[in-house]
């Protein structure tokens, strides 16, 4: 008989080895289904895991792209978890993500084809603003009338991607695309384009950003009242509201620093990275930060590891499938497997399991 | 500094024998936007690289990616392709036109092909299929056909290739019956079953009994199935599992000879940059098996506009015609220009409903 027993405290260690235990079981369960595809697992297993990295032929080329896909997923997951952990659940941020695109985009392609020093600063802030703003709406929902945050910043997503859609194929399309959907492409516009900072190396602002943004969060989790509160609102409610947290005030700020951060990293991508605005624009960054954020147990270094490894399974997923024919839906059951594992051996924190009979009572 | 010179020693060591492999296969790569099971776009042009490997042989190695992200995704998809060296590669979808030409500047001996796309550099061809040919046979059995004379369109994204087919079966369902009417909905996407199953429902609860798709999912034929009285045609591929009812008839894009004859092209080295846009004619375009539901009479007239478009005596585009906004758009006789054709933004008149923008 094996049964589970609440620890008093959730265990450091575990909290530790979990996500690592994760990504080892991952690697069995994923090896026997490419196993059953037919392919050779371990090779499989290795072509997602180290080729991406030391592979002769890609890594000098794949290394500096894990940064690039790596940064927009860690700058949201950041943002995410300030929510999180004071139980505020933006699970929109995927369309603050597009907003904050689509308003930085459009700052910078309003001042086209002047060249300006002001111009991508300016971008940063429209993006910033433009996911703020969108975060608002269930933020200020919630605060006046209770609505519940997790289903209306869902559902602003599809809003977004409506938004998203028109833009593209009016008030942005490009009036040289000969009719086509999709901007002006930033990339040829150097005052807007978020080049790589050092050529070659793939860090662009957003990877900056990125890292500011993990230093922040330490900081405030670790250093700052705002931080304690946000803690203390997750864990004890009702000890929160004791203690002089206002809870609107504290929605609002999550809200509002997770649609910033999402914005920031839809401008930087679609300034960089994606160079225009186009129907497909988004990519599901938004979800897959949330996966990011449980990763890296809302802790801001463990995000900025959860991000690398999920951008390594990313890239890693393509080698594989173009390489060894993996199936590009086996790629996404390999990273769904990841999370569900990270959540199954969770339960190791917070309980310890007991072998042999239960004492009757 | 010693790991560098390894390292550096192992990549020439690679190039060398990555030079000599490939003087004895020639690897092409496919880049697509779907999954290769969607039975529609992606579905056909999997065909034509399994085409490819079948007139080669050993002589050839293809590699694929299916569903890549028309965005920054694709650029990098595109270089990892190139890094792994791909001879040619087909890039299968309009939103990887960028990404295509800032890989083929950086990649100056690998051959590119964008389908759909406008853009071209010395080793960046083009090359799309006039579908609207086929729009106009659809368009002709449709305006026959139909008995409520709604006509429901399922359009994907109001970009000139859709509004192209649009206006040319409107043109010939009129032109047989002046009393059809086309209801259009913009389902914006290329393929997701659930939302074009509801488009189809949806103009089927309004009266139409002709379903017309620029979606590429068989969702529409198996919500018009499931309504009974109402007929389809294939989209991108043949649909034949839903024949002989609804789908009387179908549009297939047959890529297989282009792509042999450009992988040849590449295997002989006179590959070169060029912009191809076929049609029915060099089977391009393909018009799937006309079904028994369709009468005799009705079947002869359609293949006879097949071939008034295959042998090119017929273009689907001749005036005298005029735009939604009633302004003259072909004089008698005059044949729209490729200019116009390719950048198409309005309706001809008669088609009631805006393009959205």
């Amino acid at each position: 008989m094996i049964t589970l027993e609440k620890r008093p405290q959730p265990s450091k260690l575990w909290t530790a080895i979990t996500p690592v235990l994760a990504v080892i079981a991952t690697m069995i369960a994923g090896g026997f289904m490419f196993a059953i595809l037919g392919k050779d697992p371990f090779e499989a297993i290795r072509t997602i895991f180290w080729d991406p990295l030391f592979n002769e032929q890609f890594a000098a080329f794949s290394r500096p792209q894990l940064l690039v896909k790596a940064a927009p997923l860690i700058l949201i997951a950041i943002g995410l978890s300030v929510g999180f952990r004071a139980g505020v659940w933006n699970i929109g941020a995927e369309g603050q993500y597009i907003i904050g695109a689509i308003c930085g985009a459009a700052v910078g392609l309003a001042f086209y084809p002047t060249e300006s020093f002001f111009i991508f600063p300016l971008m940063v802030i429209a993006g910033a603003l433009g996911g703020l703003a969108w975060a608002m709406i269930p933020g200020i929902l919630k605060v006046k009338f209770h609505t519940n945050e997790i289903l209306v910043s869902l559902l602003l997503v599809y809003v977004a991607e409506f938004i998203l859609a028109s833009m593209a194929l009016g008030t942005l399309r490009n009036p040289e695309g000969n009719g086509f959907p999709g901007s002006r492409n930033l990339k040829e516009y150097p005052s807007a384009f978020n080049a790589e900072l050092l050529p070659g190396s793939g860090a662009h602002w957003g990877v900056v950003a990125a890292i500011v943004a993990v230093i922040f969060a330490y900081v405030l989790f670790s250093k700052h009242m705002m931080g304690f509160h946000i803690r203390l609102a997750g864990q004890a409610p009702k000890a929160a509201r004791f203690g002089g947290v206002e809870p609107a005030r504290l929605i609002l700020f999550c809200l509002g620093v997770s649609g910033m951060l999402a914005g920031m990293a839809g401008l930087f991508e679609v300034s960089g990275p994606a160079g225009q605005i186009s129907i497909d624009f988004n990519v599901g960054y938004g979800f897959t930060a949330i996966i990011v954020a449980f990763l890296g147990r809302l802790n801001p270094f463990g995000i900025l590891l959860a991000g690398l490894l999920m951008a390594l399974t990313y890239i890693g997923g393509e080698l594989a499938s173009f390489m060894l024919g993996v199936p590009t839906a086996a790629i996404q059951a390999f990273q769904g497997m990841l999370l569900f594992f990270l959540l199954a051996v969770d339960v190791l924190t917070n309980y310890r399991i007991r072998f042999g009979k239960r004492g009757i009572a | 500094m010693k790991r560098r010179t390894i390292l550096a020693g192992a990549v020439a060591a690679l190039a060398l024998s990555g030079a000599a492999y490939a003087q004895d296969k020639t690897k092409v790569g496919f880049i697509f936007v779907g999954p290769v099971g969607d039975g529609g776009w992606t579905y056909e042009h999997n065909q034509g690289r399994l085409a490819v490997e079948a007139e080669f042989g050993d002589k050839v190695e293809t590699i694929f990616q299916e569903s890549v992200p028309e965005g920054a995704d694709a650029e990098r998809v595109i270089t990892q392709m190139a890094l792994s060296g791909a001879d040619l590669i087909f890039t299968t979808s309009f939103g990887y036109m960028d990404p295509t030409n800032a890989v083929a500047a950086k990649f100056p001996n690998v051959k590119f092909e964008h389908a759909t796309g406008y853009k071209r550099a010395d080793n960046v061809s083009t090359y799309s299929a006039r579908f609207y040919e086929g729009r106009a046979v659809q368009g002709h059995i449709a305006g026959k056909m139909t008995k409520t004379n709604k006509v429901g369109y399922i359009a994907s994204f109001p970009i000139p290739e859709v509004i192209r087919g649009i206006n040319s079966a409107y043109i010939h369902a009129k032109k047989v019956n002046p009393d059809v009417e086309f209801s259009v909905v913009w389902a914006y996407t290329w393929f997701d079953p659930a939302k074009e199953a509801d488009a189809a429902t949806a103009l089927i609860e309004q009266g139409a009994d002709v379903i017309l798709q620029h979606t590429d999912s068989t969702a529409p034929q198996a919500a018009a199935q499931k309504a009974g009285n109402v007929i389809t045609f294939g989209q991108a591929s043949d649909m034949s599992e839903y024949a002989p009812l609804p789908r009387v008839s179908s549009i297939i894009d047959d890529w297989a000879p282009y792509y042999i004859a450009r992988v040849k092209a590449v295997m002989d080295g006179t590959w070169e940059s060029t912009d191809t846009w076929d049609g029915i004619g060099p089977g391009m375009v393909g018009i799937g098996e006309i079904s028994d539901a369709v009468p005799a009479d009705v079947k002869a007239e359609a293949l006879a506009l097949k071939d008034s478009l295959a042998d090119g005596s017929y273009h689907p585009f001749t005036g005298p015609l005029k735009k939604q906004d009633g302004s003259d758009w072909l004089a008698e006789g005059e044949t729209a220009d490729d200019g116009t054709l390719a950048g198409m933004n309005f309706y001809v008149e008669g088609i009631t409903g805006d393009i959205p923008n």
